[in-house]
């Protein structure tokens, strides 16, 4: 009975982890289809991540920008904004960020921080375009912030391209960031930076803001029921216009922070992705920035198992994508154990009605 | 005159352009009919990988070009379905489940394009057929009209007739009637009897249909093979298309020529100097632009209520 209760209390957390644990299981599964040897694949899958330091490192290091582009994406999608610009956000916020680094330069000691604040405002104007089209005209911002990841790709390509490229360094890169800007990597024998602190950090800060401020409640208010806050006097004009700049910001300190911490240099020929796993990373955890950190970690176990499997063994990578892509259908689909909840509240409803009874 | 100016007002400038368009076109029909059932579909960008990477597997083994064309259709619907499935009965958001499905689409075509060909990047190892191109008889024959409009693939002239088929679906059918019932407004469709359910599911079928034979025509017909994410953005393009053409028959027609005319340009000045990058970028600052318009245009003749 304890059990019940408890099962209601945490319903949500427990669903996601059944959700989870069948994504797993269904790649358990795949794999004993498809491979050859399928014990060594399934071991280099789960456990490959922990072997060696530098694999621990690259888990670390793939979770920052997914901790980041979840942060981003958890902000307007808690005032119900189903803006996904942060893939553009941060694809420019890193270029234009770079651009910025190589045209300008400052005292060391304030290099770093002034670089990512111009990278954090770029996309904060990235998330006010779709911001304020919402706004105020009822522009549907879905449709708007995809239109500008296009944009923000073509003209960050633009830019790298053709004014800050390194024609000396034989790929299409930008110019090595004066090394002030660099983010300390500071454990030997990895690639792990100063950014997953500063990641972490935001999280926190994040947290604060969405659960501690005025306008972090706000903002959940409005998502909750946008009527219901406007008449309850809150400015939704205000939140839905905030909510998408903030988003915009911290995408874009994550894309420069991904650009300071790993080459130094501007090497994305492609849009990295980043956005999109940042909702994924958002959905599994419920737009809450601490449970969002717990979910880009498992999202980084997910895809260094999948390369070391990849690497190793006769199973490609891509086997992940399946799995969080099953794993979301089943996190996002409302019905999924609605009935098992159901019939724990009924059950749980008949017994306080019993027990009330005796108690008179 | 202008040799750039000259290859644009050329018959082969025309073929282009109808060639670029129909990988658009298509999945902007799919998205329009969904959008006037009152729900965003977003997920054609998957359901044309899967249909695209379909058709050649079937192709390939087979032999028979009906089986791919069956098969690839049966694809593309069967995601709409699921689509369908996970957000009407499921009650999952349908942006969220449209995305994971994206995603399910780039990972498990890639996945499968390993097993069976045994590269990731693309199928070129397997024996794909294609859809043939067509002569048409009488305007062949005509000099410039001929380049321009005849010896195309044969699925850019069923694009350009489902333009007819969707306009005849939608205004002159009962299921149409029930589309844009639903999606003007759902309540009031219930309340006089229609299956809103039903009907959604049945306009996220059709947008599965068309947008099949979008992903067909991407790697049976533009080219002969499947390569990893060939969609490259165009079910997220078709949406702007959509869009812009206020999800109307014709709307969405010249929409998606929009886009398909800048692509064109940005092959063709892709030989001059003129940096590519910024010329691909007009039709989203277009789209963007075009959707605020006609959002001002609107709220100022309801006299901004707010």
């Amino acid at each position: 009975m304890k059990i019940e209760k408890f099962i209601l209390k945490y319903f949500d957390m427990i669903r996601t982890i059944i959700a989870v644990l069948i994504g797993v299981m269904v790649s358990v599964l795949v794999i004993y289809i498809i491979s050859k040897s399928p014990g060594h694949s399934l071991m280099y899958f789960l456990t490959g991540p922990f072997m060696t330091r530098g694999r621990i490192g690259n888990l670390l290091e793939t979770a920052t920008p997914i901790l980041f582009g979840g942060l981003a994406v958890s902000v307007p999608f808690q005032a119900s904004q189903f803006n996904v610009g942060q893939e553009g956000a941060i694809y420019l916020g890193a270029a234009l960020g770079t651009a910025f680094a190589l045209s300008f330069h400052f005292p060391a000691f304030m290099y770093a921080v002034v670089v990512l604040a111009f990278a954090g405002l770029i996309g904060a104007g990235w998330g006010y375009i779709p911001g304020i089209l919402k706004a105020k005209w009822k522009v549907d911002e879905l449709v708007s912030s995809l239109m500008m990841n296009y944009v923000a790709y073509f003209l960050g390509l633009y830019m790298i391209n053709y004014h800050f490229r390194d024609k000396s360094a034989g790929f299409l890169v930008s110019y090595e960031l004066p090394h002030p800007v660099w983010l300390k990597q500071f454990i030997p024998g990895t690639r792990i930076h100063l950014g997953i602190i500063l990641a972490v950090v935001f999280a926190f800060l994040v947290y604060y803001f969405l659960y501690h401020t005025k306008l972090g409640y706000e903002i959940r208010m409005t998502g909750f029921n946008l009527h219901f806050a406007k008449y309850g006097g809150i400015n939704t004009f205000k939140v839905i216009v905030l909510s998408q700049v903030i988003g915009g910001f911290i995408a874009g300190v994550g894309g420069m922070v991904e650009v300071m911490g790993i080459h130094h240099r501007f090497n994305w020929q492609m849009s990295p992705g980043y956005g999109w796993d940042g909702v994924v990373v958002a959905i599994i955890g419920h737009n809450h920035p601490l449970l969002i950190i717990l979910a880009s970690l498992f999202l980084a176990y997910l895809r260094v198992g999948g390369q070391v499997m990849n690497l190793l063994s006769d199973v490609p990578s891509e086997m992940v994508t399946v799995i969080e892509s099953i794993i979301i259908l089943l996190i996002t689909a409302e019905a999924f154990l609605s009935q098992w909840k159901y019939r724990i509240t009924v059950k749980q409803a008949a017994l306080k009605e019993v027990s009330d009874e005796s108690a008179t | 005159m202008n040799p750039l100016l000259k290859s644009i007002f050329s018959a082969n400038f025309v073929f282009a352009t109808l060639r670029v368009t129909t990988p658009i076109l298509f999945p902007a029909i799919g998205v329009a009919i969904t959008s006037l059932s009152g729900s965003v579909n977003i997920a054609l960008e998957g359901i044309m990988l899967v249909s695209a990477f379909t058709g050649v597997v079937v192709s390939a083994f087979t032999g028979s070009l009906w089986l791919a064309l069956i098969f690839g259709i049966l694809a593309g619907v069967g995601m709409a379905a699921l689509l369908g499935y996970f957000h009407l009965n499921l009650k999952a958001d349908i942006i969220i489940a449209a995305i994971a499905l994206n995603m399910f689409a780039s990972g498990i075509t890639v996945f499968l394009t390993y097993i069976f060909a045994h590269d990731k990047g693309t199928t070129s190892s397997l024996k794909s057929l294609v859809f043939p191109s067509v002569k048409i008889p009488i305007i062949d024959k005509i000099p410039v009209i001929g380049r321009m409009f005849s010896g195309l693939n044969i699925l850019t002239y069923v694009a350009l007739i489902s333009v007819i088929v969707f306009y005849y679906i939608v205004y002159k059918t009962p299921l149409g009637l029930r589309i844009r019932a639903v999606g003007q407004n759902p309540d009031a469709a219930e309340s006089v009897g229609v299956d809103v359910k039903k009907v959604k599911m049945y306009s996220l079928l059709l947008s599965g249909f068309f947008g099949a034979l979008g992903g067909l025509y991407l790697s049976m017909g533009y080219v002969s093979w499947f390569s990893r994410d060939m969609t490259a953005g165009r079910g997220f393009i078709a949406i702007a298309a959509a869009s812009i053409g206020g999800n109307l028959p014709l709307g969405t027609f010249f929409g998606s020529l929009l886009f398909g005319i800048v692509n064109t340009l940005a092959i063709f000045l892709a030989t001059l100097k003129v940096p590519s990058e910024l010329i691909q970028m007009i039709p989203y600052v277009t789209t963007v632009l075009v959707l605020a318009v006609y959002a001002i245009q609107k709220s100022v003749r309801s006299g901004g209520e707010e």
